[in-house]
């Protein structure tokens, strides 16, 4: 298996995509950084500290690859959709298969990396934001493998319309608290849970779940799920002799997409596509693309692209998909975006619907939603696409939990 | 000498410390806010804390989100915030004032632009809760040559050697976040300030106003006279909710409650400040 950690550093390249951020946390630097009160500040630079410690152990690393292969299941097949290939009839997908992992996603693996370093560092209570659930479901899933107390902040919508996870959360012990402040959803998530570390500092460990937050947590949630993209290159190495043409990931904060991405940066004929949640359209005003219609600013902890009014007062973002309904993304993809390394485009809710089922159909694999917007704009592209381009699709997530929101849209009543 | 320098010299010199009362920028409307901040420095605040209603308030409790909530619905932009202290410096030219708030509605308005116009309302000084040392350099410079202090936050967490990095970047006023936690929802003991402030005393020779958790007239003497000042805030947007009707409206107890308040707060100031040591 890959190197479980794989992170710039000496090793790498002076013009290297791979060597942020800088030691303050920034990403070319201007993205990034740590917005946050004097209160948590401490405990972020206590956190960094840690988590550098930690890295340089080859006992956490050991550690790491042992849970990673007999927990999580890692690593994660590479397969070939031959249906789906001959459907769009163009370039060769190829679906990394995130959703096959424990808990159906891609979030166990950067849960696990941080569950490990917050019992280094003694804590013994999680609190942690989430948005589906997928985050929350992962994180009371580590906290019940290891005996800690897990509290988790999941906006009052979507604790509504993503309640298996909500059940299975307190299955596994969690105590998950609705959060109803703005429009009750993940942005007002993080925000309780940034109050609650504020407030309960001494025992607690806040986990949070994707590449965004104040240094270190952009770079050491992307360091964790780079363990994606690492097998994504030794696998399509031993299937097709070479590395992909196309990459393509969801962005919400951008966590999968930042693990499949990182090892590719400095492969630059690699070309790695972002897709955000465009929900009713880019210009509808009911979106989640941070990046292709917001403006950089500062909210939980790091600036980056917001959806924000002209007063810098954030706006409410929507999608279908509620792991994908946040008005930011994780620093690291702003800076991408801006030098050009990757393409950030939107994939609608309608759109989202169509792969979602067409996924299914094809491959017998039920995305999640989040994941069936990178499925969505595979298919818009694959057709314009020569027959030899390797494309490969991050399927971040299996979607047995939306299926009551996709048939309420298919106006089917369970 | 800057209205801060001078108002915490003066108030040295009576042998008291300073109430801080805070309001909450066009809570419930600008009309209403405005009124009780004109009305603040007779009721007894030596120095005014004006908060920016920010949509995402993460180091504040359920107050003083409500609040910031109500002022964004008001209508609050931070060209009506600067309005509002420019309408108070028509009749006021002592009372110093302090903006809080977050950096992102900061940052969209534009540092320079915003310390020279902020400076030319009458501000004294910015808090910037989510804006540490280590970020700060963005402001340093515009608010220095506007004339506007950085107020700064040290906590309970604050270490040592982080203190002396902080305060070296800090000033107008040290604000002693007194508990570890959210506003408006614990309190420190006087034993715990006892301790804590002679920590700060020894590291700076700014004024230390002491806040978060500061919420009776008894805590209000202690802390002020621990320390030079007692900020009170989420106590008093309560009192302000309390009053309002049930579509969230002002009504005429709105305004008489909030400033009854703040009289009882500065009373008691100014007693402890009249005890022997």
């Amino acid at each position: 298996m890959a190197n479980p950690i794989e992170h710039g550093g000496a090793a790498a390249q002076s013009n290297s995509f791979r060597q942020q951020p800088d030691e303050h946390g920034h990403f070319g630097g201007r993205y990034g950084g740590r917005f946050v009160a004097e209160t948590l500040m401490p405990l972020i630079l206590e956190l960094n500290e840690a988590y550098e410690a930690a890295k340089a152990d080859p006992a956490f690393h050991k550690e790491l690859v042992y849970y990673q292969t007999d927990y999580i299941g890692r690593p994660s097949p590479l397969w070939f959709a031959r249906r789906m290939t001959e459907a769009f009839g163009g370039a060769k997908i190829y679906l990394k298969r995130e959703e096959l992992n424990h808990t159906g996603s891609h979030k166990l693996n950067n849960v696990m990396g941080q569950i490990l370093l917050a019992r280094r560092m003694g804590r013994t209570r999680i609190v942690a934001e989430t948005g589906a659930g997928q985050h929350g479901v992962a994180t009371a899933t580590v906290c019940a493998l290891f005996g800690m107390k897990c509290v988790i902040y999941m906006g009052a919508t979507d604790v509504e319309r993503q309640k298996p996870n909500v059940f299975r959360m307190r299955l596994l012990g969690a105590e998950v608290v609705p959060v109803t402040a703005g429009a009750g959803t993940l942005k007002d998530a993080m925000n309780e849970a940034m109050r609650d570390w504020v407030a309960n500092v001494a025992d607690t460990y806040m986990l949070i779940g994707t590449v965004a937050g104040p240094h270190p947590y952009p770079a050491m949630v992307r360091d964790f799920q780079s363990v994606i993209g690492e097998e994504t290159k030794e696998q399509m190495r031993a299937a097709e002799g070479r590395l992909p043409d196309v990459v393509v990931a969801a962005i919400g904060g951008g966590s999968n997409a930042m693990g499949i991405f990182y090892p590719f940066l400095d492969d630059t004929s690699v070309r790695l596509i972002g897709v955000e949640a465009a929900g009713h359209g880019l210009d509808s005003g009911k979106t989640a693309a941070s990046i292709e219609r917001g403006r950089p600013g500062v909210l939980h902890g790091n600036r980056t692209y917001l959806l924000q009014n002209a007063d810098g007062q954030i706006d409410e973002a929507h999608s279908i998909s509620a792991g994908l309904d946040y008005p930011g993304v994780g620093p690291e993809h702003s800076w991408l975006n801006d030098i050009g390394r990757a393409e950030y485009v939107g994939a609608t809710d309608t759109e989202a619907l169509d792969a979602f089922q067409l996924c299914t159909k094809l491959e017998g694999i039920i995305p999640a939603l989040e994941s069936a917007h990178a499925v969505a704009y595979a298919a818009k592209i694959a057709p314009t696409l020569p027959k030899d381009t390797l494309l490969v699709v991050n399927l971040s997530g299996r979607g047995d939990k939306d299926i009551f929101t996709v048939a309420e849209h298919l106006g089917v009543t369970l | 000498m800057s209205r801060i320098a001078a108002r915490f010299k003066a108030l040295a010199a009576e042998g008291r410390g300073a109430l801080i009362p805070y309001l909450e920028a066009y809570d419930p409307d600008r009309a209403t806010s405005l009124e009780l901040f004109r009305a603040m420095p007779a009721a007894g605040a030596d120095l005014i804390e004006v908060g920016m209603p920010f949509s995402d308030p993460s180091a504040d409790g359920p107050v003083i989100q409500a609040a910031a909530l109500r002022g964004l619905k008001a209508g609050a932009t931070l060209v009506g915030v600067l309005d509002m202290v420019a309408e108070f410096r028509k009749d006021n030219d002592e009372t110093p004032v302090i903006l809080m708030g977050y950096v992102n509605p900061v940052e969209a308005y534009g540092y320079e632009r915003f310390c020279k116009d902020a400076a030319a309302a009458g501000v004294d000084g910015l808090i910037l809760v989510d804006l540490p040392p280590e970020e700060g350099a963005v402001i340093a410079a515009p608010a220095q040559a506007a004339g506007l202090d950085i107020i700064r936050l040290v906590a309970p967490t604050t270490p040592d050697a982080r203190l002396e990095y902080v305060l070296a970047h800090a000033s107008g006023f040290v604000y002693y976040v007194s508990i570890v936690g959210i506003t408006g929802t614990r309190s420190a003991s006087a034993h715990d300030l006892a301790g804590a402030i002679p920590r700060v005393r020894a590291a700076t020779d700014l004024p230390i106003a002491i806040g978060f958790g500061v919420r009776t007239p008894e805590q209000a003497a202690q802390a002020s006279s621990i320390a030079d000042g007692a900020v009170v805030a989420s106590v008093l947007l309560a009192t302000l909710a309390e009053t309002l009707d049930e579509q969230g409206r002002a009504t005429p107890q709105t305004v008489p409650r909030v400033l009854e308040q703040i009289g009882g707060l500065a009373q008691a100031v100014r007693a402890a400040g009249q005890k022997p040591e």
